[in-house]
């Protein structure tokens, strides 16, 4: 049984119809990456899932339950977390704060104990621990909302556009982490603009078109597929 | 010509112009013959005298600095002080000769000659700008003709009236009586001797700039305390009534007005004391940061241990008048403390909180009148009800944060003023009437009596606004730091990722307004015994403006900074009660100013002064 199952999902924004029977499954231990353009319901997806938005039809079922109508501040402690659009880390606390916030749910005391392995995974942030977090470049931001999703213990990770505004550098760092993240065993939804460098890492890929999917396999067939070529990758 | 267009000179005629259309402003809106009637310093400089001469005294000291930074010689910062004294002075002396007799025919020319000046000078811009010759005859009689109509009815008003205050109603004999010192009979004399005042204090300034540093700030400790003192006679006074006889207290003041002697002596001892601490303040302050943990710790015990005296003291050295003030202060701060909570801590903007503090001051004022209104006769005390007007606020703020959890930002402030609005409604209706009283209010609400003793002086009252301002000080501080503090930051910051981060942001919320009424409902209790009588008008919108302005003023999620918000918002125009109308203009004038220069706050917190710095050195960055 897939650890995520997303079944015919149609998400409106009001009148707009933005997700129109979206379906995938996510396997646990996967990295999984949707890719698509601008508006072809990215973002909305990983919304839907994370309970920030609730779908109007469909159901998303998450380790056999069905999770489409719960809030989202219940489903971290189930054990999704997201990493949001554009960063969103809390700009005018510390990075150990922000840290702290991502721990917020849990009720066990080995928190110290991951800030301490978070840290080992980024010691970038260690040496910024007590600098506030809107202070922070752009790259390390990031490894922050990484660090962050990350001290919830989640056993899916939602990553949305994690190079979006970085430096091709810092793009392949991102990646590796991403990488590394899922060797520890975390199943992970990436959300990426950036197909070349999502297909690289991810098991398979679900290509997204206006609210629906059009193209599903696995990552290096969809490298070698005409059309995404054509249209994600740049290759003529 | 080269001169003027020196950035240095603008500079000069800029500010100097700047101060002299304050000063005739001032005398316009009728403030400095107002300020006339309070003497400083007994027959010898009235408060409106000293407005004229604080003008050019700080523009040229400002100025100076200016042109230091840019590298003016001596000399030239001398003369800069000299120009800015005389420009202070211009506008003035020029609406003196208007105003008088024999010269009124400069103000017909001015007033004839305008419309044609103004016509040709636009004209000729356009001409430059290269348009038709019929379009630039267009522009001149249009502009002609709309500028004329203007100054010639202005003319025959001034014709048919005789004089200026037709127009400019406080232009008046008082006006002329302090800007010619006292010289009306005599104009020329009386505009030499304004001029040259106003010259020497635009060179006095420029002086003071240049003196070395310990002098300079000596001088300024001097001249700043012993101006303050006099301005706030009366404030002044009524502190030293408390401490010291009558006889002494004579010695010092003739009335509310510092005499001579006394004068010069505060100016000496503040002079000297300022002398002292601009010798030795750095050298203390650097001992100070030398001492060792242990030492510093019992210094800052001993620290407290005077702050607490003087706090428990602070009604018996500063008399009733004051003490009155104090606790309209202290409900204030509460209020302050409360509202905090939603704006400083969970970033809800709140401008309906004058619906709790409503809450408490009609539920005291209900429950333990004595008068026809009150449900229980003196059943109840104060002390008793002091809970339930508290959880009432409480209940009220919850109830009415319910339909609003969803919204955020302008849309929240704009719904909880709505309900802020209701409120005020509600009291004043017919159907709450048999109730509350309607327009007429709850009349005869007891004291509070505290062992047997009435608490019905403000000295006594004031301990009751300490203890509940102290007790919410610490819950406030203990909820910054605490997890539910956490939450209220999170959400601040970005409401999506917080419930992102398991958030529960509608509980959050909700617990952010319902703990954030209670210091209201209290406030509002303890106005009510205070004043005895409550009635509609006292919970006008101006009561959410006021604690959101001195939240703002003090520091946004600063404690500290709400204790001298409220100091400087409430208890400042109570103590310029004596300028009348014009503590509103000052008010005013302070609040745009603090927003210009300070805006992070009196005492900002560690958070709004790092986004400031971080916006100044961006702003740095991009230059």
């Amino acid at each position: 049984m897939a650890l995520l199952e997303v079944n015919d999902i149609h998400t409106y924004y009001g009148n707009i119809h933005a997700l129109k029977g979206l379906s995938f499954e996510v396997d646990a231990g996967e990295i999984i990456a949707l890719i698509g353009s601008n508006g072809a319901g990215k973002t909305t997806t990983l919304r839907t899932i994370s309970g920030l938005m609730a779908p109007r039809e469909g159901s998303v079922s998450y380790d056999g339950e069905e999770i489409s109508r719960t809030r989202a501040d219940l489903l971290v402690s189930k054990g999704i977390s997201m990493v949001p659009e554009g960063r969103g880390v809390f700009a005018k606390l510390t990075v150990e704060e922000n840290l702290d916030m991502g721990a917020y749910v849990r009720q066990d005391s080995d928190v110290k104990e991951d800030l301490k392995s978070a840290f080992s995974l980024f010691p970038r942030l260690e040496e910024r621990k007590k600098q506030f977090a809107g202070t922070l470049s752009g790259g390390e931001q990031q490894m922050l909302a990484i660090a962050r999703a990350l001290m919830s213990k989640p056993r899916l990770l939602l990553l949305d556009e994690p190079s979006m505004g970085l430096a091709p550098v810092l793009v392949d760092g991102v990646f590796d982490t991403v990488q590394r993240i899922a060797n520890d065993g975390v199943t992970i939804l990436l959300v990426e603009q950036n197909a070349h460098m999502a297909l690289q890492i991810a098991d398979r890929g679900y290509v997204l078109q206006s609210g629906e999917v059009a193209i599903s396999d696995t990552a290096a067939n969809l490298q070698q597929n005409e059309t995404v070529q054509k249209t994600y990758l740049g290759i003529d | 010509m080269d001169l003027l267009r020196s950035q240095a000179s603008r500079t000069v005629l800029a500010l100097g112009l700047l101060s002299g259309a304050f000063i005739l402003f001032t005398g316009a809106v009728g403030m400095i013959a107002a300020f006339h009637d309070r003497e400083v310093v007994d027959r010898f400089i009235s408060l409106g005298q000293l407005l004229l001469l604080m003008a050019p005294f700080v523009t040229s000291y400002y100025v100076a600095g200016r042109l230091d930074e840019h590298g003016g010689a001596p000399p030239r910062i001398l003369a800069a002080g000299l120009v800015v004294g005389l420009l202070t002075a211009l506008p003035s002396v020029v609406l003196l000769l208007f105003n008088s007799d024999e010269f009124r025919f400069l103000l017909f020319l001015v007033l004839r000659l305008a419309p044609f000046v103004a016509a040709s000078a636009i004209a000729w811009q356009r001409h430059q700008a290269g348009a038709e010759i019929q379009a630039v005859l267009g522009i001149w009689l249009l502009v002609a003709v709309l500028v004329g109509i203007v100054t010639f009815s202005f003319a025959l008003i001034f014709e048919i009236k005789g004089d200026l205050r037709s127009v400019l109603v406080n232009i008046d004999r008082d006006w002329v009586d302090v800007i010619t010192f006292d010289n009306r009979k005599d104009l020329p004399l009386g505009i030499a001797t304004f001029g040259l005042a106003s010259i020497g204090a635009g060179f006095a300034g420029s002086v003071l700039y240049l003196m070395p540093a310990v002098p300079r700030r000596a001088l300024i400790y001097g001249l700043g305390i012993t101006t303050l003192v006099g301005a706030f006679g009366e404030t002044a006074r009524l502190i030293l009534q408390e401490n010291v006889d009558s006889d002494t207290l004579r010695e010092i003041f003739r009335r509310d007005t510092l005499r001579q002697n006394a004068a010069l002596a505060l100016f000496i001892i503040s002079t000297a004391a300022g002398f002292l601490w601009a010798m030795y303040g750095s050298k203390v302050r650097e001992n100070i940061g030398n001492i060792d943990s242990s030492s510093r710790r019992r210094l800052n015990f001993i620290g407290l241990v005077i702050f607490v005296a003087f706090m428990l003291l602070l009604p018996w050295l500063i008399g009733r008048t004051l003490s009155d003030v104090a606790v309209t202060i202290g409900i204030f701060v509460l209020m302050g403390l409360g509202l905090n909570i939603a704006i400083g801590l969970a970033g809800l903007l709140d401008l309906g909180y004058l619906t709790n503090y409503a809450v408490g001051a009609y539920i005291l004022a209900v429950l333990t009148s004595i008068g026809p209104l009150g449900l229980f006769k003196g059943t109840f005390t104060f002390w008793m009800v002091i809970p339930l007007a508290l959880l009432a606020a409480m209940f009220a703020g919850f109830i009415f944060a319910v339909p609003v959890l969803r919204m955020r930002g302008d849309y929240l402030a704009i719904a909880t003023l709505g309900f802020g609005e209701i409120i005020g409604k509600l009291a004043i209706s017919d159907w709450l009437k048999p109730l509350i009283g309607g327009a007429q209010g709850v009349q005869a609400i007891p004291k509070p009596i505290f062992f047997g003793a009435e608490l019905k002086n403000p000295e006594q009252l004031y301990y009751i606004v300490l203890v509940a301002s102290l007790v919410c000080l610490f819950v406030s501080i203990r909820l910054n730091n605490s997890r539910t503090g956490r939450q209220w930051m999170a959400i601040r910051e970005d409401e999506d990722v917080a419930t992102a981060m398991g958030i529960d942001t509608a509980r959050a919320k909700l617990l952010a307004f319902t703990l954030s009424a209670a210091t209201g409902g209290v406030a509002g209790a303890i106005f009510a015994a205070k004043v005895g009588t409550v009635f509609p008008n006292s919970f006008t919108v101006f009561i959410s403006i006021n604690v959101l302005s001195l939240i703002i003023v003090g520091g946004i999620a600063s404690n500290p900074g709400i204790v001298v918000g409220a100091i400087v918002l409430i208890g400042m125009p109570e103590l310029l009660r004596e300028f009348s109308e014009f503590r509103f203009l000052l008010y005013g004038a302070l609040l745009i100013l603090m927003m210009i220069k300070r805006p992070q706050g009196l005492i900002p917190s560690k958070i709004v002064t790092h986004e400031h710095q971080s916006g100044v050195k961006a702003k740095l960055a991009a230059e």
